[in-house]
């Protein structure tokens, strides 16, 4: 893209160690008039976990539906493994290899469990994941296989959720807000298990309001505000003043003092 | 009083067959279909027009009209209906009212106003007694089956297979679905397709019991809409028991004063949705 003013490109400009997986250039989206991206661009490495974080009204749920297909960028190009995907539907990309826990789990409320992890497999996709190594992993689910997904707790159905991406054997799994809602016992519990789930290679994509836990995870994040990036790179360059600050938009990192 | 209950029932298995394939494509798509009467009345015509010329056993049609109306099913939802659905409910109403009107003026020109029938010999006269006042013809015996295997197939269909749970998923959360893969349009066009060769079984099935004519397709609808309504939307075994009871309050009607007989189903309708309005079997809403 022609212009480029903010930091987050310079930082995004830093030689690649890794093969990149995915790399968002200029993308611009609106909701109506609202402009919700004003020129985000990033790259994410394959096999690790990249975090989106900002408060509310930033634009990270706007730029993980953009990413996945279910939102048409007015500007810019998303391109996952060196081709460009900007014109692509959502099921071509599900195919290709990206898949989203969306933004309140959406389970198919009217399907049990079970039904919910075989949608997943829909698209037949091969790869690691299969509805055999989903139960071996949360046993839970196996008992439970038979019920309403709508009967599930708020952390089950995330559980579910996440599954129901994995078993579409995704190369890019993207999940928007994943701590949405949930007690802090069992998002912590979800991010233990993360680890497990990318033994695969598999590339994490992850938008949190919770700082701290999506930081403590990921390799590289960005901090985003009004559609824009304020902050981004590896989480330990930052302090956690500047962080905040990156995070509510302050100018002045020193006049923000003991706030979570 | 018992025959006139039996008959009903009998009759009650056309009704499911016209109120089937409505029912579906509102469950899963929540399209109202106001031209899904003149698709049956369509089918009976085509088969009229093809019987003579490939002379083959009436029954034979069966095999060819209904595969042809999923095919039409598939691609009317995906060429008219589909672009629709963006606009609201209301675009999508008026364009299956224009579809309606088109349908129907289109069998106005081509086969003109006169009433078909389509012939199948004996069969359309036969019956057997059951006791010295209840007979049963086996035409309508053969239609009520063939309701029954038809709602028991699609929803066997849409609970142990694949396809049917897509089609399920997408009735529930069209975009979430579109997250696994699935292309909610093609599998609203498979939905479709189904909705049309059920009414188009039943517009052959009207056609070999009794007559049509261009202009009865929205009768047709009417109690189609009735079936639905009274079962609860998005039900097929309530659409089914709406069937059957439409079907009973007809013949009782029948039986208590001939004039009777056309009235008496609309006011079980009316009732049903004055004193019941979510229906007998409304589809759990989970949340």
């Amino acid at each position: 893209m022609g212009r480029r003013p903010n930091m987050a490109e310079v930082v995004a400009a830093e030689p690649a160690l890794s093969n990149q997986i995915l790399e968002v250039e200029g993308l611009c989206a609106h909701h109506g008039q609202l402009l919700a991206l004003d020129g985000v661009s990033f790259t994410v490495g394959e096999g690790s976990v990249f975090a989106v974080i900002g408060a509310n009204g930033a634009g990270k749920s706007t730029l993980m539906r953009s990413i996945a297909g279910l939102h048409r960028p007015s500007e810019g190009r998303v391109i996952f493994d060196g081709t460009d995907i900007t014109r692509l539907s959502t099921p071509q990309r599900v195919e290709l290899g990206i898949s989203l826990v969306p933004e309140g789990r959406r389970l198919f409320a009217s399907l049990s469990v079970e039904e919910n992890l075989l949608t997943g497999t829909y698209i037949r996709r091969s790869g690691h994941w299969t509805i055999e190594r989903v139960y071996e992993m949360f046993p839970w689910m196996w008992q439970r296989k038979n019920q309403r997904s709508s009967l599930l707790s708020g952390g089950e159905q995330q559980t579910v959720a996440i599954s129901r991406a994995l078993l579409a054997n995704p190369r890019l799994l993207l999940i928007d807000e994943l701590s949405l809602g949930l007690a802090p016992i069992v998002v912590r519990s979800i991010y233990g298990s993360l680890s497990k789930i990318m033994e695969g290679g598999l590339t994490v994509l992850i938008v949190e309001q919770d700082v701290n836990q999506a930081l403590s995870v990921a390799a590289k994040f960005q901090c985003m505000l009004e559609g824009r990036t304020t902050l981004s790179g590896k989480p330990a360059e930052f302090t956690p003043e500047e962080i905040e600050a990156a995070y509510f938009g302050l100018n002045s990192t020193s006049s923000i003092h003991g706030k979570d | 009083m018992l025959n006139a209950i039996i008959q009903g029932i009998l009759l009650g298995g056309l009704v499911v067959l016209f109120a089937c394939g409505l029912s579906l494509l509102f469950g899963v798509m929540g399209v109202i279909n106001l031209a899904h009467g003149d698709i049956a009345v369509a089918a009976a015509y085509v088969a009229v027009a093809i019987v003579p010329v490939l002379h083959i056993p009436a029954i034979w049609i069966f095999a060819i009209v209904v595969p042809l109306f999923m095919v039409a099913g598939y691609i009317v939802q995906r060429l008219l209906i589909q672009p629709s659905l963006n606009s609201g409910p209301l675009t999508t109403l008026l364009v299956t009212f224009g579809l309606s009107v088109i349908i129907e003026n289109l069998l106005l020109e081509i086969f003109s106003a006169n009433s078909h029938s389509l012939a199948i010999g004996s069969l359309a006269s036969s019956a057997f007694k059951l006791s010295s006042q209840i007979s049963i013809a086996y035409l309508s015996l053969l239609i009520l089956v063939v309701s029954i295997v038809v709602v028991a197939g699609v929803q066997l269909g849409l609970y142990r297979t694949r396809t049917g749970r897509i089609i399920r998923a997408v009735a529930d959360d069209r975009e979430a679905a579109e997250l696994i893969g699935a292309d909610y349009r093609h599998i609203f066009g498979i939905a479709a397709g189904l909705a049309f060769g059920t009414v188009a079984l039943a517009g052959l099935s009207l056609a070999m019991y009794s007559q049509v004519d261009p202009s009865s397709g929205p009768d047709y609808l009417i109690f189609g809409f009735e079936a639905v309504v009274i079962g609860g939307l998005g039900s097929l075994w309530g659409t089914f028991a709406g069937g059957i009871v439409l079907g009973i309050a007809t013949t009782i009607g029948l039986f208590l004063s001939a004039n009777f007989g056309a009235l008496a189903p609309h006011i079980v309708f009316l009732l049903v949705l004055a004193l019941r309005p979510q229906g007998f079997f409304p589809k759990k809403v989970a949340v």
